[in-house]
């Protein structure tokens, strides 16, 4: 941070000119040789119905008396992501130990532990509904095990990061005293790091609900499926109510868990 | 000069410093604390148990004879890749990482003048700063596949759907991010150059861009790592890339070869994740 003051040498000067120009030249390489053959001809039209349907949402659709409508879809999404995070919430709880470096004497055993965690972090959740569509059929308790399993990743790296700023003092204490190691969980680790769990839990509840909604464009439940229905059958009045109702749920939520984390930590 | 750290940033890392220390919480077992507690966890479990009945999740399905020979002879094909087909998948993957780059960078470039609005330290005036914001939190809320799936229904199947879908994604992102560290500079200098007379130009090109252009730099780093991973399943919607191959893939069956997308989606975004922590640890 501080190397950027005024007076910079030429060689930072040289080199930031490389990378920069490195940026630019990846840039057009990209833009360049990305195939933009399949842009329809007709995009201005279909915007224009686009911005109608949009700004005339098909109102009819938020409560239809039986069956499928906009506010059960919107319940569904919300309880595959409440269901999914709560799983992995206690999921993770064992590679996040097994991934912090303050809990093993071994450097192999976090290591490896926090090479698990990001090979789950970055296996897309989309393809992992796909599996366990196969699995347990589509629907939405497919989503809830996709979400479930994919959070791990996320969570387990931030609960394992909490793990290691452990304040030492309590546990040192119990160990004088001679706690066993179960005792020492429980009076001495616990307690300090509950308020942060429930805080990330929360924070990745946000994400989740997000997650959610799109789970649905493979089959795996939420309000994802009447979306990609609508938006197939170019149904845009539809299409505008249903991510009107995202959008609200996601702000409601966010709103929500903002507030609870705030009030935990 | 440190931003608060966001989960999104700690999520990933390096960006932030980890959470500061909070004093150990003490067990208070005040009578009305207590059955407030007990109050909140009954809640949460009856929220949780109608939701199991709502989606009437069957845990013992998962463990049934159909969903374990399903299961095993998906994973029994998956153990072995086919290795020849990954000489036909390194175009799309290529057009992958491009797809990923150019969204970045566009959306990154886009993210700066409003991130710029957005900070209040840079534009004190709340009719600005707070409509901007709300503008930026509505983009937010919207999931990149959610934007791929519309872009596609507007401009076709291909990768500049997903291109588009990325640029918006990243905008959010990078935009948010970027006003927090901007936000979190130290004054000094701004009250400097503001007490000598410099306008609000030269402010930002001389008091706000050295110190907020490190954060940036890996803020843009760590969207292009996130859009990577997007970029590889944007083509389950039609948006291009990778993902469009791992569909035909899966729907016909060919696990061994879903299989081998799949690993080396794994290996290519690994590899990326680890060269883009390099470069943002280097960076702050």
């Amino acid at each position: 941070m501080n190397q950027s003051v005024p007076s910079k040498s030429r060689s930072a000067l040289i080199r930031n000119w490389i990378v920069g120009a490195g940026i630019i030249v990846l840039f057009v390489w990209s833009l360049s040789s990305l195939q933009f053959d399949g842009i329809q001809e007709y995009g201005a039209q279909v915007m224009k119905s686009i911005w109608e349907g949009f700004t005339h949402p098909d109102w009819d659709y938020v409560y239809l008396p039986d069956g499928e409508d906009l506010l059960r879809g919107l319940l569904e999404t919300l309880i595959i992501s409440i269901l999914g995070t709560f799983i992995s919430a206690f999921l993770c709880i064992p590679f996040a130990f097994w991934a912090s470096n303050n809990m093993s004497r071994l450097q192999i055993v976090s290591g490896s532990g926090k090479f698990v965690l990001t090979v789950i972090r970055v296996f897309p959740e989309i393809i992992m509904a796909i599996l366990f569509i196969v699995a347990v059929g589509p629907g939405a308790f497919a989503g809830v095990l996709a979400l479930g399993v994919h959070s791990i990743g996320m969570l387990a790296k931030l609960y394992s990061e909490t793990i290691e700023a452990v304040d030492n003092g309590p546990r040192e204490a119990l160990v004088a005293s001679g706690a066993s190691k179960l005792q020492v969980l429980r009076f001495a680790v616990l307690p300090q790091v509950i308020p942060q769990f429930i805080s990330y839990a929360l924070y990745r509840f946000e994400i989740n609900i997000r997650s959610a909604t799109v789970l649905g464009l493979v089959g795996a439940g939420g309000i994802g499926t009447p979306l990609i229905f609508a938006l197939q059958t170019r149904n845009w009045s539809r299409v505008g109510i249903i991510l009107l109702g995202i959008v609200v749920l996601v702000i409601i939520i966010d709103l929500i868990s903002g507030w609870l984390r705030r009030r935990i930590i | 000069m440190t931003p608060a750290p966001t989960p999104e940033a700690a999520a990933s890392g390096a960006p932030t410093p980890p959470p500061s220390k909070k004093p150990a919480p003490t067990l208070d077992s005040k009578g009305p604390q207590r059955y407030k507690m007990l109050a909140t966890w009954l809640l949460f479990i009856v929220v949780l148990v109608v939701c199991f009945v709502g989606v009437d999740a069957d845990f013992m399905a998962l463990f049934s004879e159909g969903a374990r020979s399903n299961m095993g002879r998906i994973l029994g094909e998956m153990a072995r890749p086919d290795w020849s087909y990954a000489s036909h998948i390194w175009k799309p993957m290529v057009e992958t990482v491009q797809i990923a780059i150019a969204g970045t960078i566009i959306g990154s470039v886009l993210a700066v003048p409003v991130a710029l609005l957005c900070a209040v330290n840079i534009m004190p005036k709340k009719i600005v700063s707070i409509p901007a914001r709300m503008v930026l939190n509505l983009v937010r809320t919207v999931p990149d596949l959610l934007f791929a799936a519309i872009f596609v229904a507007v401009f076709g199947i291909g990768a500049f759907a997903g291109m588009l879908a990325l640029v918006f994604f990243s905008f959010g992102l990078v935009a948010k991010l970027t006003y927090e560290a901007i936000e979190a500079i130290d004054p000094g200098p701004l009250e400097a150059m503001t007490a000598s007379g410099a306008n609000k130009i030269q402010l930002i090109v001389f008091g706000v861009i050295p110190q907020a252009l490190p954060y940036f730099f890996s803020y843009v780093l760590y969207t292009f790592e996130v859009n990577v991973r997007a970029a590889a399943v944007l083509g389950f919607v039609g948006a291009g890339g990778i993902g469009l191959h791992l569909d035909q893939q899966l729907n016909s069956l060919r696990y061994d070869r879903a299989s081998t997308i799949i690993l080396l989606t794994l290996v290519i975004v690994l590899l990326i994740d680890y060269a883009s922590t390099y470069l943002r640890r280097k960076l702050l």
